[in-house]
């Protein structure tokens, strides 16, 4: 079989940031209508090297060459995103660019536009990306305002984006974090589709499945070198994972059956308004008991946002009564809950999880500041509060060289535990953790996983929302699948289905599972 | 009304029917004044739209800086500035294009000002608007000369036929020469924004930025030239105070015109012509309150008239400004990756 011509390749491409080398002496080699995958985990160099060859960073050594339509090879300069888009390099954001105000005609034609004399010529673009819809098999109503398109469509918009400027290598930035399990199917046929027009793939990923699944070729780049490259034939799970790590990782997460107790939380017919003034919870009722993991299933925006803060008391709920330990809490006040025993660990750790500025020994006591020992009278008690960050911080395993560094300076997987460490160091009943390993290296979230696993055995419920049906299939005891406002499913874990797990959270769920009282496992 | 309230949903009648259903109270309403006093309903009105002038241009103004993703709060200052060159190069140079043309350049090199702390050095532009209020009213307080006189003021020019029309040609067709580019520059605005490419990265820029970078727009660039362009356009509200309106300065003669405009710009819902029938709005509520004052039937204190527009401007920006959805990405300084 002879291979296709090379595409694209980088040669000993160099990159250093003040106190790192985010790229060592990278090679990389894409041919013409292959999938290659791009694996490891956050801060490995992966964004950076696509950063590079988008024009986004100049490396400061190595060259790039791109290969022409007869297959030879020229090494070029790309000193900014136009260089890319005329070499034939488009790109898909991780987080989509696009303006959520324009139509999806005006985001694809912008920096690009058709224009007649000096007016901007409508009727041409929305041709022009009729016609590439059509022939790349991507359904797009180009009239539709971008913020009212479900995320996979939003991607199917930056997609034809890329193409609508000739593009003939795509860079998709971990496409399918955001999807449904249904959405990244479309979206690996999108992809073959791509492909098979000869369209090249760099598909960056951390998720292993999905590059056994659709890979053509697999790179995996560590502490930012190229640890290997293989294909899917040749590797496996479990090999990729030690790869990217640098060690054996224990993939599964370890844990024995729960043995529930009594009731922790109550929640009944709870009613929760959402941003716009649309209800976005609309009717939930569940119960967790001591000892077992809830996880709440669902694409995000289906109302576990509202869900979680109506839970913590940041938002005040419309209608429904909630129990914590057979007490009724009042709404919106986050005080009364954390002195009930409830700890948090919220979904944006930047903007409600820390004070980013603050010491980490200031974040330590967010929720307990102004109890004794860390407050006598008006009067803060500062040694008290830096023993006990010193403490934590040892307890914790947080890599700080002082509980006076601010928390802005500390990694994702520092900063969470820094959180965990605050929350789940006060005598607690109730744990609710929304997408609490988003964005962490595999080894913070080893850790998370096992820690919330920890709490759950010393008899503390758990309430887990996350995207990730992996997480969810790992760590949940009992699942809900939330869809438009509602829980539409609840399962014990052990008889749930990828599958069906799916169909219910993009909302064709075929079977019926009453909404009310769930069953203790 | 009932018909109108039930046209199909598609129809251009449906999307614009409130505009239709008020259009049609406010003409039977000012047809009717005029049925019942020709002479004043035209002069309050007509008033109306030269009041709206310098209000309607420092909104434009704000509008064009928002829209780029600049908050521009110095549109008081800039006013003030440049009603104060435009009259000194009245004064000194006596010819009135090029007052104007001064007073449009100051109001460029405030915009010019404002984009260097907001663009380059990214402080927050609530100070650097704040710096250019501060630096107008102490640079025209300190080099105010009193009893400067000129040879004269822009006059209002007919447009032949069309100023014949009753009640509409005094309104519109009888005005001196900044009123009517207020109502040109309404239109070319809307027609830039909208309709063409500089529009649409303008817009982009100002509600995700980082977009606008990836596919090759210069961010700096586009907030540099709308932040400057915008000035010039309130230069042109400066040079409306002095050598048109009044014809000299006064200290502080903008009298908060800069904040009602931002009132205003947010009423119109950062739209041209949203900020247009706004300011026409406020220009009525002032030329109301100076009829009401002159004429005294009623038995108010005058204080109370003259709040009139203020009042006005509170009752607006209480019940709007939380409702109404700004550029997303205004007042954050870009930083590129």
């Amino acid at each position: 079989m002879s291979m296709p011509p090379v595409a694209l390749e980088v040669r000993n491409i160099t990159k250093r940031f003040p106190g790192v080398i985010a790229n060592d002496g990278i090679n990389f080699t894409l041919r013409r209508g292959e999938i290659h995958a791009l694996l490891g985990e956050n801060g490995a160099g992966k964004s950076t090297l696509m950063n590079i060859i988008y024009g986004l960073y100049s490396p400061d050594e190595g060259e790039i060459l791109i290969g022409g339509p007869d297959g030879e090879l020229k090494p070029v300069e790309i000193r900014d995103p136009h260089d890319a888009i005329r070499l034939g390099i488009g790109m898909v954001h991780q987080h989509f660019m696009l303006v959520p105000v324009f139509t999806v005609a005006e985001n694809i034609i912008l920096g690009d536009e058709v224009t007649r004399g000096p007016s901007l010529d409508m009727a041409t673009a929305r041709k022009k990306i009729k016609q590439l819809a059509y022939e790349y098999g991507l359904d797009v109503d180009p009239d539709a305002l971008v913020e009212e398109l479900p995320v996979g469509v939003q991607q199917r918009v930056e997609i034809i984006k890329a193409l609508y400027r000739n593009a003939r290598i795509l860079v998709l930035d971990e496409p399918t974090a955001v999807l449904t399990p249904q959405e990244v199917e479309d979206l690996f046929k999108v992809i073959e589709n791509l492909t098979e027009r000869g369209v090249s793939i760099i598909f960056i990923t951390h998720k292993l499945k999905e590059v056994l699944a659709i890979a053509d070729q697999i790179t995996v780049m560590r502490r930012g070198r190229v640890v290997g490259t293989t294909t899917p034939a040749e590797t496996s799970e479990q090999e990729l994972a030690s790869m990217m790590v640098g060690r054996e990782v224990i993939l599964q997460v370890e844990k024995g059956p729960a043995k529930p107790g009594e009731v922790v939380l109550d929640v009944k017919d709870l009613y929760v308004a959402g941003e716009r003034g649309i209800e976005a919870v609309r009717g939930v009722s569940f119960q967790i008991r001591a000892g077992e993991i809830l996880g709440i299933a669902g694409v995000q925006g289906n109302g576990q946002t509202e869900l979680v803060e109506a839970l913590t008391g940041l938002r005040p709920f419309v209608k429904g009564e909630v129990r914590l330990n057979n007490q009724l809490v009042p709404p919106d006040d986050p005080r009364a809950l954390f002195e009930l025993g409830l700890s948090h660990i919220p979904e944006d750790r930047h903007k409600y999880g820390l004070v980013l500025p603050f010491p980490i020994a200031d974040n330590e006591v967010l929720n307990t500041y102004y109890k004794p020992p860390f407050s006598q009278g008006i009067q803060r008690q500062g040694n008290a509060i830096l023993e006990h960050a010193r403490r934590l911080i040892k307890l914790f395993d947080v890599r700080a060289p002082s509980p006076l560094v601010p928390a802005a300076n500390l990694s994702g997987g520092n900063q969470q535990k820094v959180i965990v460490a605050r929350e789940l160091s006060r005598d607690v009943r109730l744990l609710i953790a929304n997408q609490p390993t988003r964005g962490l290296d595999v080894g913070s979230i080893e850790y998370i996983h096992r820690k919330m696993v920890e709490m759950r055995d010393q008899g503390i419920a758990v309430l887990l929302v996350s995207a990730e049906l992996d997480e969810i299939l790992a760590l949940a005891d009992r699942i809900a699948v939330m869809y438009h406002g509602q829980i539409v499913a609840v399962m014990d874990a052990r008889d749930a289905d990828r599958e069906e797990l799916g169909l219910l959270m993009a909302g064709s769920g075929t079977v019926e599972v009453p909404v009310s009282t769930p069953q203790a496992v | 009304m009932q018909g109108i309230l039930q046209l199909e949903k598609t129809s251009v009648l449906y999307r614009y029917r409130n505009l239709f259903i008020y259009g049609t109270l406010l003409i039977v309403a000012v047809l009717a004044s005029y049925i019942s006093n020709p002479v004043i309903t035209t002069a309050v009105l007509a008033s109306a739209v030269r009041q709206a002038t310098p209000i309607v241009l420092g909104a434009l103004c704000g509008m064009i800086c928002e829209r780029s993703g600049v908050i521009n709060i110095g549109i008081e200052g800039q006013m003030l500035l440049s009603a104060f060159t435009g009259f000194l190069a009245n004064v000194y140079l006596d010819n009135l294009f090029l007052a104007v043309l001064v007073a449009v350049l100051t109001g460029a090199l405030l915009g010019l000002l404002l984009a260097f702390m907001s663009v380059t050095l990214k402080i927050d532009q609530i100070i650097g608007g704040t710096v250019i209020n501060i630096l107008a009213l102490g640079l025209t307080g300190y080099f105010y000369i009193s009893g400067l006189t000129t040879s004269g003021k822009l006059q209002p020019i007919r447009l032949g036929p069309l100023a014949d029309i009753p009640l509409i040609g005094p309104i519109f067709f009888s005005n001196p020469p900044i009123t009517y580019a207020a109502i040109i520059l309404v239109f070319l605005s809307h027609y830039v924004l909208f309709h063409t490419r500089w529009g649409l990265r303008t817009r982009a820029v100002g509600e995700h930025p980082r977009a606008a970078d990836t596919v090759g727009i210069d961010v700096y660039k586009i907030r540099y030239a709308n932040v400057i362009i915008a000035g010039a356009v309130v230069g042109l509200a400066g040079a409306f105070l002095t050598l048109e309106s009044v014809g000299s300065f006064e200290r502080a003669m903008t009298n908060g015109r800069g904040f009602v405009a931002l009132a205003v710009m947010i009423f119109g819902q950062w739209t041209p012509f949203g900020a247009w029938g706004a300011a026409l709005l406020f220009g009525f509520a002032m030329a109301l309150q100076t009829q009401l004052q002159f004429t005294g039937q009623f038995n108010i204190p005058h204080q109370f008239i003259g709040m009139l527009p203020y009042v006005l401007t509170i009752i607006v920006l209480a019940g709007f400004v939380g409702r109404s959805r700004p550029p997303a990405a205004e007042g954050v300084p870009y930083e590129k990756e």
